[in-house]
């Protein structure tokens, strides 16, 4: 049984539909990348998969529970699903170590101890345990994002969602965030992220996803999309991007 | 024979604004370009008159001078006591508008030659006034209210005719407290919908206040 | 022109009174500004409207008139209220009207984001609200509400006008007695603009104290 399981997913904003029957599994351990061109809905259909918006039509499975159920716990289901945001969205009240310990103890009721301890692993494990005490706007956007990816892990779930990681950092700072992602996917963990870093796809994506105008139009891995894409316009969007943005890690 | 007493209400209102505005305008001028002087004496202004109660001021402006033998009619000591009043908000809102228009369109206006009356006038106090009509507009509601304060100096506006009502026809007490809400709602929407036109019919594309619009 | 010391003590102890009824309505417009500013924000249809109508009369309505409503008012339907309960019961309600409203400003300043991320990581809606939202919006408020808490002081002189005793009243008692409104109240006046100023800076310690970098204003990222 796959980890992750999408099955028709609908979204529309007003009259515009915007994901037109998006499916897709993902399996445990497995690193998917989604690419496309901007606007096609590939934010939108991570939204859907954690109901912070939530499709007209389709289905979701995290392991088995159906997240879409009108019944479910969503709020135990996130827990299970880390989001990463392209804006950070870290809690600009509190300091980095509270940011990654607050949901450990009042979403997983951790003692106050023990989720000191587990924030103060998982900065480590991105490589920033000296900004303990600092506050968000303190630190710069890598180390923002990074601070957000240890919020995520913190709260050891199943899979995390990356919705464009790296789109709102200068571009010094991508690096530090792409190689905490690069060694998290290499120590096994399944990630579905949303992306334009194209070096990332190449090196460690299971499977990459191409989306656009709200379907997908082709997946399959990575050699296999860069080097023979089925699709016509797969291999366009794919010569674009690598041409843009140049070779990335 | 209330909505008589009321029209005591809005003249009071609107002399009180008037002057409040002149007065205002005054100081914040003082504030922004009087040098250190007369700058320091526009805020020490400012804040005094903003900082004691309006009650205060009219029982100062009303009982006061009939001490030395000088008798104000209250509609004229209300309307000095809340003027006076008033233009100190006024100051701080038009004073504010003023800060907030980017150095660069004074700095523009010099370069042209023109003299700091000329660019006070022509750029910057046009600018002013549309970046003040939000918080003017919170001004005309808080004053609007204020007017009922004047009651107990014995002007005979809707309040007091509200009393003696009340003091002929106990029962009605309610009611008639209930009616003078009900007017003073009517007031407000009303001058507050006029002000959204003029804020509209004033408006041009591109000039705010940073934040943008925060609606009272 | 001449203003007997004797009269200090009564007047101070006016002031107490004066102190008394404010921090009485604002603790009172505290409670009742979150619950309003909660229910419009994130209640249904069934509690907004209320919620807004309610804070929308309250603004819309002169502050006296709704003093005399609760003091006169109240008794021609049977209830009657002392005075200071008629005092503080008005001018809470009153204040927590216009404290809703800023709390609702502030509430609406929090980058929505801060929400998404709180649901994201299985935070309730409720648990949220409680330690992501309004931590900062209270941050975000503090301006507002100060300046609430000041306005609060100089209007409770209202209360003077069924029968307390506050600063204003015992003023007026003095003045009228002795037939010195001058001298009375130019001291009146100086004894609210020390209180004006004391909680000014008391307020503005306050806001340091709580201060977060990076909150309150424009949050830059990046």
């Amino acid at each position: 049984m796959s980890l992750l399981k999408a099955e028709n997913i609908h979204k529309s904003y007003g009259k515009e539909e915007v994901l037109k029957g998006v499916s897709l599994e993902l399996e445990r351990g497995e690193t998917m990348v989604v690419i496309g061109p901007s606007g096609t809905g590939k934010s939108t259909f991570l939204r859907c998969i954690n109901q912070l918006t939530p499709p007209e039509k389709g289905r979701v499975w995290l392991d088995g529970v159906e997240v879409t159920h009108p019944k479910c716990n969503i709020d135990k289901l996130r827990a299970q699903m880390g989001f990463v945001f392209q804006d950070f969205n870290l809690f600009s009240h509190l300091t980095t170590l509270r940011n990654v310990s607050i949901g450990p103890m009042k979403v997983k009721g951790m003692r106050k101890e023990d989720a000191r301890k587990l924030a103060m692993e998982e900065l480590e494990r991105v490589g920033l345990n000296d900004k303990m005490d600092a506050y968000p706007a303190q630190l710069s956007g890598g180390q923002q994002q990074r601070v957000s990816i240890a919020r995520a892990l913190a709260m050891e779930p199943k899979l995390i969602l990356f919705d464009e990681p790296t789109s709102a950092l200068d571009p010094e700072l991508i690096g530090e965030v792409l190689e905490v992602m690069i060694k998290l996917a290499k120590d096994g963990m399944t990630m579905l992220v949303v992306t334009h870093e194209m070096g990332f796809a190449r090196a460690v994506a299971d499977e990459i996803v191409f989306m656009e105008h709200g379907v997908i139009v082709e997946q399959g891995s990575p050699q296999q999309m860069f080097s023979a894409p089925k699709h016509p316009r797969t291999g366009e969007f794919l010569n674009k991007i690598t041409e843009l943005y140049g070779e990335t890690a | 024979m209330l909505l008589r007493a009321t029209l005591i209400n809005i003249e009071l209102l609107f002399t009180l604004l008037l002057l409040g505005l002149l007065l205002g305008t005054i100081v914040a001028l003082l504030q922004v370009y009087g040098g250190r002087f007369a700058g320091t004496l526009a805020a020490g202004y400012a804040w005094v008159f903003r900082s004691i109660p309006a009650l205060v001021l009219l029982f100062l402006f009303y009982f006061g001078p009939s001490q030395f033998g000088v008798n104000i009619p209250p509609l004229v000591a209300a309307t000095l006591a809340l003027g006076i009043r008033s233009s100190a908000y006024q100051s701080q809102i038009f004073r504010g508008a003023i800060q907030a228009i980017p150095q660069g369109q004074m700095m523009a206006a010099r370069s042209l030659g023109m003299s700091r009356l000329q660019a006070i006038v022509t750029i910057i106090i046009p600018q002013a006034i549309r970046l003040s009509l939000a918080g003017w507009s919170n001004e005309f509601s808080s004053v609007v209210k204020d007017t009922t304060l004047a009651y107990v100096v014995g002007l005979n506006e809707v309040l007091r005719h509200a009393r003696i009502i009340m003091d002929r026809h106990y029962e009605l007490a309610m009611l008639a407290y209930l009616a003078v809400a009900v007017i003073f709602l009517v007031l407000t929407y009303s001058g507050n919908r006029s002000l959204s036109w003029l804020e509209r019919r004033l408006r041009i594309p591109g000039l705010q206040m940073k934040g943008g619009t925060q609606n009272t | 022109m001449a203003f007997d010391l004797a009269w200090l003590p009564q007047l101070t102890q006016g002031l107490v009174l004066t102190l008394q009824i404010t921090t009485a309505c604002i603790a009172m417009g505290i409670v009742l500004g979150i619950l309003l500013a909660l229910g419009r924000v994130y209640g249904n249809r069934l509690i907004s409207t209320p919620c807004s109508i309610y804070i929308q009369i309250l603004r819309g309505t002169p502050l006296l008139v709704q003093l005399l409503m609760v003091y006169y008012g109240l008794p021609s339907w049977g209830i009657y209220p002392s005075a200071f309960i008629s005092g503080v019961l008005a001018l809470g309600l009153n204040t927590g009207a216009y404290q809703a409203e800023y709390l609702r400003g502030a509430i609406q300043a929090v980058n929505p984001g801060q929400l998404m991320a709180a649901r994201a990581i299985g935070m309730s809606l409720p648990q949220a609200i409680r330690y992501i939202v309004l931590p900062q919006a209270f941050r975000i408020v503090i301006p507002a509400w100060s300046n609430e808490l000041i306005l609060m002081v100089k209007y409770s002189s209202i209360v003077f006008s069924i029968t307390l005793l506050d600063l204003m009243g015992v003023g007026k008692r003095i003045a009228a007695r002795n037939f010195r409104y001058f001298e009375v109240f130019v001291v009146v006046a100086l004894f609210y603009l020390a209180l004006v100023f004391i909680i000014s800076q008391l307020l503005r310690m306050l806001e340091q104290r709580v201060r977060i970098p990076g909150l309150g204003e424009q949050a830059e990222q990046r």
